[in-house]
């Protein structure tokens, strides 16, 4: 393996890196000599990772995640860490301890999120592809509110070890680029069975995209188009779909009834294993330091008081009630039972239908502060938890502006199929682009 | 303990024998090593790193299983069992909860009552370990304390029976059984430091049960309900109300104290692991073949050697012990099995507890040459006990040691009896200083007897034979009466 290194000397004015590695170090591979941002949640090894929270202020991993060790070995440089919501709890970047990233396409609107940094680093051309994470829709809510392409993998494809957890049945690592073939490019690396995970599956991914999409069947569900999506959206999308039916697919009407309750299943399934993953923040072993004159307890709440932020405290404390005893059967218990109802539906769709699409979000981005009660932004990821709840891949990929907005047209597959989700992508991007 | 039942259930965690902890590689040989020297970033609950399930733990828990008799369930799964504390990394405790490895199963001890007392068991699960605080000064008033997390993630195995036992001693003798099975079946060491800990539930028939925690020792268990019962008791004696509570043993008083009550309010919020898969080992079961198990053991020790039921119990109620045994009878089980039974069963065990030292630090080899020299008659059964020691002390000093014979030869041990003529001379000299006892002898005071032959004995430095003595007292005195 050849080595050398690149500069990276970017000029920062979205605010969409946390750390920027100048000299970076790259080899030879699949990915050589290609500049690589990495979501400030995957561990690097000597680089400093925060999650965007202060609690993690200064922590710099002693390894690797599996994914950052297979982008080295391919050749490719860790170009630098990028902005999210803090711990990857939120919709537009604003959450982070660090400041806010905005959207290059609009200063004044967020780029979405919790991948926002790796989405405007992307779109304004900083590098080529970036590492997201999506656990709610994280990486597809930046891509497309940025006018990039983010594929949520199916859960277990691509290892997440080193991926500091938010969620960890419902997360996955995922690849943003400008292209499709980018995206299944750096899928191919990243993608495969990693020991260190045992939720991850011997599932490599050696797909490269293939346009020709004759015969294919596109289930259309209702609730994807109905209250509270933004009429320009859906008729920007629609109209994504009749290219797609152009190319010789045809569409199919469904229904998703559990779509009802897949937000609630989904608030509480994650607030409850936040409140337990980041219980480990208490100053004790990295970040800021608690103060060793005072109890234990006293010390673990003042360090956690002032480094965690108001929508991480209030997502632990969502999580911990949730989790509490005589709680559990009304709130997690039944979540489970709703993310079941999801899971099942998206089979029987996917039974007779090769893809499902819609819109990736409701809306264009928002502007700035725009959200600033906690329900109105939950309500936002309406259309992509319904993947992370099943654990299917998803893919969002621009489709047209609207008030000069980028917004993004969403192609879900069935498990393991993340090959056909791209290939419809690939076939719609290319439509667009000839 | 008599009048009112008293009803002992208990909680018993072990660490199983491992190479490697139970969800990293790391190795579970950390007890002669600094502190955080056995650590790894999963082990540390160090950001973004995932359990990997170690199935050499399970394989053991399931060995446990199926000598227990338990049924290990289809489907188990880990849970998290959140707490902050600092000796946890993790700020929770991967373990399992209402998806166990095993259910039902069963132990039999010997009942106080005689009889074969089976006691039920509710469960068996496996857990990690957390680490350990150190604290400097007193653990109240002490200035900090340190965190080591070499032991963090050390497989356990936790084993909870019902409420089956009835006494103290009974809950000792289910523990020494437990302890036995484990050490026949390769999973466990009882002999390294901290490798035990057991919660036990205690209540007197128609009163709370209180739950006392933190005992770490075979012996503190008995001693802990021992001093439940009777602080129970005198409650009630005393009119007033047992509450249900948790308590801790505090084992250098022998006492045991209320928690705070912030601990008995823990919610733990049990949910189920989500970076571990669910297990699916049942059929696992069919492929393990059990070793030879106390019970078996101590039948065959009594068949097989003629040991008596008291001895073989003894001797195959330690792995180390009924190994021992064992080695030292091979060379010639039809002449050994009988002393060596004896000698270690009456004399070894109580020599090493005195000293608080392991059947390791003495060899097989060696004990068979002692036992041999007792019974060919080179020296006495007093002088056996003294060849014991030198050889349990040099150990113990870590000096050159010796062989029995040196030993003999060195302390002039061997018997006298072949040389009569000098056993005749010191009678004689005894008999000669004694005369009041003599007369006391003859008068038909058999006490008298007994005193001459304690001071011919002594006078040999107990080389001789106390029986071989008394026939030559008796037989001179007779002659010399007529
Ligand atoms: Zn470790």
């Amino acid at each position: 393996m050849v080595l050398s290194e690149i500069e990276f000397e970017p000029d920062d004015r979205y605010h969409a890196f946390l750390t920027i590695c100048r000299k970076a170090p790259c080899g030879d591979g699949k990915l050589a000599g290609i500049a690589v941002a990495v979501k400030d949640n995957i561990s690097t090894k000597g680089i400093e990772t925060t999650c965007a929270s202060k609690i993690l202020k200064g922590y710099v991993p002693p390894y690797d995640a599996h994914v950052v060790e297979l982008l080295r070995q391919s050749g490719a440089a860790i170009s630098g860490k990028t902005n999210m919501d803090e711990f990857g709890m939120g919709t537009t970047t604003e959450n982070s301890a660090f400041g806010p990233t905005l959207n290059p396409a609009d200063t004044s609107r967020v780029p979405g999120g919790s991948s926002g940094g790796s989405a405007a680093a992307v779109a304004a051309g900083m590098v080529r592809m970036a590492l997201g994470t999506d656990t709610g829709g994280s990486i597809r809510c930046p891509a497309a509110f940025c006018g990039i392409v983010g594929l949520k993998p199916t859960y277990g494809r691509v290892s997440r070890f080193g991926l500091i957890a938010y969620s960890n049945s419902l997360e996955q690592i995922g690849p943003m680029a400008n292209t499709v073939s980018d995206v299944s490019l750096l899928m191919q690396v990243i993608a495969g069975h990693d020991r260190r995970d045992t939720t991850s599956y011997n599932q490599p991914y050696r797909h490269t995209p293939d346009a020709d999409i004759r015969g294919l069947k596109v289930g259309i569900p209702q609730e994807y188009f109905g209250a509270g999506v933004d009429p320009t959206v859906a008729e920007l999308v629609k109209h994504a779909i009749f290219r797609l039916e152009e190319l010789g697919a045809t569409s199919v009407p469904c229904s998703i009834p559990s779509m009802e309750y897949a937000l609630a299943a989904y608030y509480v399934t994650c607030t409850s294993e936040a409140s337990s993953n980041l219980a480990r923040f208490d100053g004790v072993r990295y970040g800021p330091a608690a103060d060793t004159k005072k109890s234990w307890h006293d010390a673990y709440r003042d360090v956690r008081k002032t480094n965690f932020g108001t929508e991480v405290r209030r997502r632990i404390m969502l999580g911990t009630f949730a989790l509490s005893s005589g709680y559990y059967g009304k709130y997690y218990a039944k979540a489970q039972v709703a993310k079941e109802n999801v899971k099942k539906d998206f089979a029987r769709i996917l039974a007779d239908v090769d893809v499902i699409a819609g819109p990736t979000m409701p809306t264009i981005a928002f502007t700035l502060g725009e959200k600033s009660d906690p329900l109105s932004m939950y309500l936002a990821d309406i259309l992509t938890v319904p993947a992370n709840l099943a654990g299917i891949p998803a893919i969002s990929v621009p489709c047209g502006k609207a008030d000069g907005m980028p917004v993004g047209l969403q192609i879900m597959g069935n498990h393991f199929c993340d090959e056909r989700v791209i290939d419809v992508a690939y076939a719609y991007e290319q439509a667009v682009v000839s | 303990m008599t009048g009112t039942p008293v009803i002992v259930g208990l909680e018993v965690h072990c660490q199983l024998d491992t190479q490697s902890k139970l969800f990293c590689g790391c190795s579970t040989d950390y007890r002669n090593d600094g502190p955080n020297t056995h650590v790894c970033p999963v082990c540390l609950g160090l950001p973004g790193s995932m359990p990997v399930l170690n199935k050499k733990a399970i394989w053991y828990a399931m060995r446990v299983a199926k000598a227990l008799s338990c049924d290990v369930i289809h489907e188990s799964e880990f849970s998290r069992k959140n707490y902050f504390y600092p000796d946890l990394d993790k700020a929770y405790q991967i373990t399992q909860y209402d998806k166990p490895l095993a259910q039902g199963g069963y132990l039999e001890i010997d009942g106080d009552e005689g009889g074969i007392r089976r006691v039920r068991l509710t469960r068996i699960h496996v857990e990690e370990d957390p680490g350990r605080l150190v604290h400097m000064g007193n653990a109240e008033r002490g200035k900090y304390s340190l965190v080591d997390y070499n032991r963090a993630g050390i497989p356990l195995i936790e084993i909870v029976s019902e409420p089956d036992m009835r006494s103290p001693k009974e809950a000792r003798k289910f523990l020494n059984k437990l302890r036995a099975t484990l050490e026949y079946l390769g999973v466990f060491d009882s002999e390294k430091e901290g490798s035990l800990r057991v919660d036990a539930n205690i209540s007197i028939a128609g009163s709370e049960r209180v739950e006392v925690k933190n005992i770490t020792s075979y012996k503190g268990v008995e001693k802990a309900l021992t001093f439940e019962i009777t602080r129970q008791k005198n409650l009630l004696r005393r009119g007033l109300k047992v509450e249900r509570e948790t308590r801790h043993f505090l084992e250098a008083r022998g006492i045991t104290q209320s928690a705070r009550s912030k601990e008995q309010e823990h919610d733990y919020r049990y949910f189920p692991e989500p970076d571990l898969r669910p297990l699916h080992v049942q059929p696992w079961v069919a492929g393990i073949t059990l070793p030879e198990l106390p019970d078996a053991r101590r039948e065959r020790f009594m068949a097989q050697y003629g040991c008596s039921m008291n001895h073989a119990r003894t001797l195959t109620g330690e792995l180390r012990i009924a190994n021992f045994y064992e080695t030292v009878v091979a060379p010639d089980p039809k002449g050994l099995s009988a002393p060596a039974a004896t000698w270690i069963a009456d004399t070894l065990i109580g020599e090493l507890n005195y000293r608080g030292i392991s059947l390791d630090a003495v060899d097989a080899e060696r004990f068979t040459a002692l036992v041999r020299l007792i019974k060919d008659g080179t020296i006495t059964d007093k002088s056996g006990v003294e060849v014991l020691r030198v050889m349990l002390d040099q150990r113990m000093k870590n000096e050159q040691d010796e062989t029995p014979s040196r030993i003999v030869a060195r302390l002039n041990l061997a018997r006298t009896a072949g040389d009569a003529h000098a056993l005749a001379a010191v009678i004689t000299e005894v008999i000669a200083q004694n005369s009041k006892a003599v007369e006391d002898y003859r008068n038909g005071k058999n006490g008298a007897l007994n005193f001459l032959v304690g001071q011919a004995m002594k006078k040999t430095r107990g080389r001789s034979d106390p029986g071989e003595l008394n026939r030559m007292i008796t037989g001179m005195l007779s002659t010399r009466g007529a």
